[in-house]
């Protein structure tokens, strides 16, 4: 399956990275060989499968809407120490809406 | 022989028996990393300190020896970098966390830690785990120590050759589609991807979320065991742990009354023929001990590195979204706008492989491919489940092949292919889709420019059955030269 340039600006665009023109270029080659060896999963006959939801095999894995373990109590400020831009306690970011 | 020399049940019998101390054994690693790891570099972060207040505080502990003292109890380990250890940096390999400290311990720490096992550092990875080489790291390649021309594998290659170089007694990796197996069988230690749900991944950094395990690397497969018995069980903080097998309830049989599979499709053109010999020698053996070796098929094994490809780059496109500049990690200020700050920070932040693989996904994921690439690979998924649940539930006990279709490959001979660079994967990716556990154990060396070049050989066993898995590993890492 090829994809054009136009594709990966696009895809680039979804994923919110930018990338230049020469690795457009090279994503677009790359992408394309990838794209054209997984096609090889048409050969297979899927119509009566399900498909594959999660890799566990558990479901409905609940617990109380209680603390239960204090380890994790008092992590704010280690967490604060990694953000970018704040102010005080909060966490700072330029505006969603223009 | 050197402290840094042993395995971890020698070291932790001397220890009990004060022959020597955990500061003796933690200062050995300490300074084999110190003589060989400017070459090496398997090392991201090394502890110096804090590995000998360790090693001290086990110490302590084993002055009153008793005998439910844990195994690892002041027992050097290596760490592999997308595994949190509170107020130390975690990368991931990546520019994006160059320089990002962890908050919080991973579980599989946690564990570790009240075991009093020694941490000797953070070890180098493929950035994010993309990749079967350590090349793709954003600090540099890993070397193999058995030959440094040539790639320890990845993505734990940094843990692979920490052991393997007698730097560490033992580390931990993470597997997704082989990057514990396959950097094992390279550099010549055992290396084990449990079953999915077995180890907590609270703490290690997300790759593909369906498929993610950590997993023990080892010079023995008693020693990996040591490990594995350690960190397994349930974890409130995971939802799909699973519980440890009890072992009084859970029957092994002899190694003799065992039907192992050879797959067919394992041994096909694919294989390189020095590997084939030495394996198809050692199926010899077992068959020569009693136990039973049939040829078995996998049908569906040829569409499995094609599903993989689209199922995990999708779920890591989705779990690398939360790189973003805002709360943790490399954040790039280029414009005056949200969209701008993400753009560029993940421009910046990741590498190529990184970039290609989110791409991929996102394609895969989007609107009006999703259908064609990812359920459709979900299907195949469960097909490929399926093959390998009907042949244990036929009977077969144990399924045997090599771990990779070749040695250890050159620097450089398949970065600039990404296709090539994930056919190294061929043997493994299948388990990791399944969700089984499996194990490789070193099974001797191939010729390469007179280099004798070490070479894995892979078991495969049913979900939750680490014990018999571990036994028959035993039996056969007798029989392997």
């Amino acid at each position: 399956m090829s994809i054009s340039e136009q594709d990966v600006e696009h895809i680039a665009h979804l994923a919110r990275i930018k990338i230049d023109a020469k690795e457009k270029n090279i994503f677009q080659t790359e992408l394309s060989a990838i794209l054209s060896f997984v096609e090889k999963l048409n050969e297979v006959n899927t119509d009566e499968v399900d498909p594959v939801n999660g890799g566990t095999l558990l479901e409905n894995i609940m617990r109380p809407d209680e603390q239960e373990d204090v380890y994790m109590e008092k992590k704010s400020s280690l967490l604060m120490e990694a953000v970018a831009e704040k102010s005080g306690n909060l966490i700072k970011v330029k505006s969603v809406f223009e | 022989m050197n402290l840094n020399e042993l395995t971890i049940t020698q070291a932790a019998n001397g220890l009990r028996k004060k022959e020597f101390s955990s500061v003796d054994l933690t200062a050995a690693c300490l300074n084999a990393i110190r003589e060989k790891d400017s070459e090496i570099h398997a090392f991201l972060d090394v502890f110096d300190e804090d590995a000998i207040a360790q090693a001290k505080q086990a110490d302590e502990l084993l002055t009153d020896w008793n005998p439910e003292l844990p195994q690892l109890l002041g027992i050097p380990l290596a760490i592999k970098d997308n595994i949190l250890i509170e107020g130390k940096r975690c990368t991931a390999g990546s520019r994006m966390l160059e320089h990002y400290t962890a908050s919080y311990d991973a579980s599989v720490i946690r564990a570790l830690k009240k075991a009093g096992a020694v941490f000797l550092g953070k070890t180098n990875m493929d950035e994010f785990a993309f990749g079967s080489s350590t090349e793709n790291s954003a600090f540099g390649v890993t070397k193999n120590p058995r030959d440094s021309t040539r790639v320890p594998g990845g993505s734990s290659g940094g843990s692979a050759a920490s052991v393997a170089a007698d730097m560490a007694l033992g580390a931990l990796g993470s597997d997704t589609g082989g990057s514990i197996r396959q950097p094992a069988s390279f550099c010549g230690i055992v290396g084990m991807k449990p079953t999915y749900g077995s180890i907590s991944r609270h703490g290690l950094i997300a790759m593909a979320s369906s498929l993610d395990q950590i997993g023990p690397m080892a010079k023995t497969v008693e020693d990996a065991e040591i490990i594995w018995d350690t960190i397994a069980g349930v974890d409130a903080f995971d939802s799909t742990s699973l519980a440890k097998p009890d072992p009084k309830t859970q029957s092994i049989k002899e190694f003799k009354n065992l039907r192992i599979g050879l797959p067919a499709e394992y041994i096909g053109s694919g294989l390189d023929g020095d590997i084939k010999e030495a394996l198809l020698n050692i199926t010899k053996k077992i068959e020569n001990s009693g136990a039973i070796l049939e040829y078995i098929n996998l049908p569906h094994s040829s569409y499995a590195l094609a599903a993989y490809y689209i199922i995990v780059p999708s779920e890591i496109s989705s779990n690398l979204a939360r790189f973003d500049g805002i709360r943790y990690g490399m954040s790039r200020d280029e414009g005056n706008t949200l969209m701008a700050r993400y753009t560029a920070t993940r421009g910046s932040g990741f590498g190529k492989e990184a970039k290609r693989r989110i791409m991929l996904g996102t394609y895969a994921l989007s609107a009006g491919y999703y259908d064609a690439y990812y359920l459709k690979a979900q299907k195949v998924r469960r097909l490929i489940t399926h093959d390998f649940d009907s042949l244990f539930n036929s009977g077969i006990d144990m399924i045997i092949g090599p771990t990779t279709p070749t040695p250890a490959f050159a620097f450089g001979e398949k970065i600039n292919d990404p296709l090539s660079m994930y056919l190294a994967d061929i043997y493994t990716v299948a388990v990791n889709l399944a969700g089984l556990p499996a194990l490789s154990l070193p099974a001797g060396t191939v010729m390469r420019d007179n280099t004798p070049l070490p070479m894995g050989l892979q078991l495969i066993a049913p979900r939750n059955a680490e014990r018999q898995l571990f036994a028959a590993a035993k039996e056969i890492e007798s029989f392997c030269p």
